[in-house]
């Protein structure tokens, strides 16, 4: 098969020549940043670092970090690096954890960011040829626009639903024999299970390809909705502070997403330390803006914990490979000193045999955290005594303690009792109340 | 074997009612009706006159159901009865999984619904000792 890419001349460029662009760029965009924003320089000047230091890729760690509580301090325009004259678009995060992250984009911003999710569809396949339907929400969240952008500069007919309204989503897809879809995978999966429910068959829908992102989901969900849509599901990463999805991409081997390395630079640091790590390690994610210019962040914390491979893909592409974040580090529950992730939970769901319709429950009863698990039950697991439902509480207890190294209280319950999701998907209730 | 069909209920307020509610409003007419309930959960057994209809009412209506094959029997209205046919399965080795009774439509006798664990040895056994199926 020929191998396709949107802008071959970078995402093929031998590993030296990326590096000494990013050497090139970094210089440049280490005294932009030092220039325009007062409290950048303020960060580097207590550090003792002046750009003239930054001489390429090598002197990345002599720059301080930037956290989401630098974001928070700087809130609403502290960050900006251009005259908000030149910003033509704001978008910002959904804050659920805690105050909202505003970024801006210039029309050259806006360019990039599209270029990098055109990359995206392509890689998985999408053509001029292509419908393109996009079902991630529209407005503030980057996901909507950014699909939306990037499937345009591909040439593929492009269907702005925005997310929600599952019937029409359908009918849409039917109707206009929609080929490629972008949403969550959370949705992605309801949007299956639906098909399912109104007694289509994978074949019957004119999918080939899913691009699905913005939250953590596993392998095993992965090949479900494969299963229910009939489709390829490629993953894809990006977050609001470096503009948005397609910071990295999957291609057709699927096994790590290919990071737009002419654009962004990837660190994996030590969580706790702040020391980078070598190659191949476990760590927290750390990005650095190349090319923005209205927001350009250096050594942002992602708290993704990951891990990247510089592994040659058969693909053709150079870009340096992330795994599938493990989780955000903000999603990270500790419960009873183990560190938990949902999509460890979830894993053991998938393999057990059940649906990933779940919600987890942490509490603090006489000081003593309580993991509850509330699984839904599906009609072929239906037993005619409490003892089998029991049974099966039992063993799925028993293979999540496997996994986490703590035990959980499992409760089966009927379908379609826990809250689906249209936009990210709420899976975890922290009732603790540890930080009154 | 009769069929028998089987309801996950959640244990909280109005979950039944809007099961029975379901039935009411496909006309189902309800034979007999158990439950087995833990804190959590119950599990009803209702034997209806169209087990797959009311199925695929619930079914429909997102409420879990199943429908489980179980012995159905006759026995009369006599003192001892329901002891003479389970200490037969008893002698058998036949284990009672549960059983659940209701009325026929006449005062002589009443009909019994067991689960065991071998359905079939069971029917086997009750039929070959007199008990006519249902």
């Amino acid at each position: 098969m020929e191998k396709r890419y949107y802008q071959k001349e970078f995402e093929t460029m031998p590993v030296e020549k990326i590096k000494a662009l990013q050497s090139e760029k970094l210089r440049k965009q280490v005294k932009h940043v030092y220039e325009n924003v007062p409290y950048y320089r303020n960060l580097m000047d207590k550090k003792g670092v002046r750009p003239e230091d930054i001489k390429g890729v090598e002197d990345l760690h002599k720059l301080p970090f930037i956290s989401k509580s630098d974001l928070r301090e700087t809130y609403p325009y502290g960050m900006l690096a251009v005259p908000l004259s030149d910003c033509v678009r704001i978008h910002s995060t959904s804050g659920t954890t805690g105050k909202r992250v505003i970024a801006y984009y210039t029309q050259h911003d806006v360019d990039l960011w599209e270029d990098c999710c055109a990359r995206a569809l392509v890689a998985a396949g999408a053509t001029k040829e292509d419908i393109v339907q996009v079902a991630y929400g529209y407005g503030l969240f980057t996901g909507g626009f950014g699909l939306h952008g990037g499937s345009q500069k591909v040439g593929s007919l492009t269907l702005p639903m925005s997310s929600g309204n599952t019937e029409r989503q359908i009918q849409f897809m039917l109707d206009l024999k929609s080929t490629v879809l972008c949403c969550t995978p959370s949705y992605a999966a309801y949007i299956g299970e639906s098909l399912k429910e109104q007694g289509y068959k994978p074949e019957d829908n004119f999918l080939k390809a899913g691009i699905f992102g913005a939250e953590p989901w596993t392998e095993e969900m992965r090949r479900d909705i494969e299963k229910n849509l009939g489709i390829k599901a490629f993953d894809i990463y990006g977050l609001t502070e470096s503009s948005g999805p397609g910071v990295a991409f999957e291609c057709e081997e699927q096994k790590g997403m290919h990071i737009n390395e002419d654009h962004f630079i990837a660190e994996i640091i030590d969580p706790e330390t702040g020391e980078v790590l070598p190659e191949g390690s476990k760590g927290e994610l750390v990005f650095t803006s190349l090319d923005k210019e209205a927001f350009p962040l250096l050594r942002y914390r992602t708290r993704d914990i990951c891990v990247l491979s510089r592994e040659k893909c058969s693909c053709g592409r150079t870009f340096i490979r992330m795994a599938k974040p493990m989780g955000r580090s903000d999603d990270m529950l500790i419960i009873r000193g183990v560190n938990v992730f949902p999509s460890q939970i979830e894993t053991v769901l998938l393999t057990e045999g059940y649906a990933p319709n779940y919600r987890i429950e942490v509490d603090r009863v006489n000081n003593s955290d309580t993991l509850d698990v509330f699984v839904e039950l599906l009609p072929e697991q239906l037993s005619d005594t409490p003892d089998g439902i029991i049974k099966r509480e039992k063993a799925l207890s028993s293979a999540i303690t496997t996994m986490l190294g703590i035990r959980p209280a499992v409760h089966l319950v009927p379908p379609k009792t826990i809250t689906r999701s249209e936009g990210k998907a709420v899976r975890v209730i922290d009732k603790r109340k540890l930080h009154d | 074997m009769i069929k028998q069909l089987t309801v996950f209920a959640e244990n909280k307020v109005g979950y039944l009612s809007e099961i029975t509610d379901l039935l009411a409003k496909n006309h189902i007419d309800m034979k007999a009706l158990s439950i087995a309930d833990t804190k959590d959960f119950g599990i009803l057994r209702l034997i209806v006159d169209k087990p797959e209809v009311a199925l695929k009412a619930l079914n429909e209506n997102g409420l879990l159901g199943t429908i489980t094959e179980v012995v159905g029997v006759e026995i009369s209205n006599k003192t001892g009865e329901l002891s003479k046919a389970l200490s037969i399965l008893a002698n058998c080795g036949v284990n009672v999984e549960y059983l659940y009774a209701f009325l026929s439509g006449s005062v002589d006798s009443a009909y019994v619904v067991i689960k065991a664990t071998d359905n079939v040895a069971a029917e086997m056994i009750l039929n070959d000792a007199g008990f006519k199926k249902i």
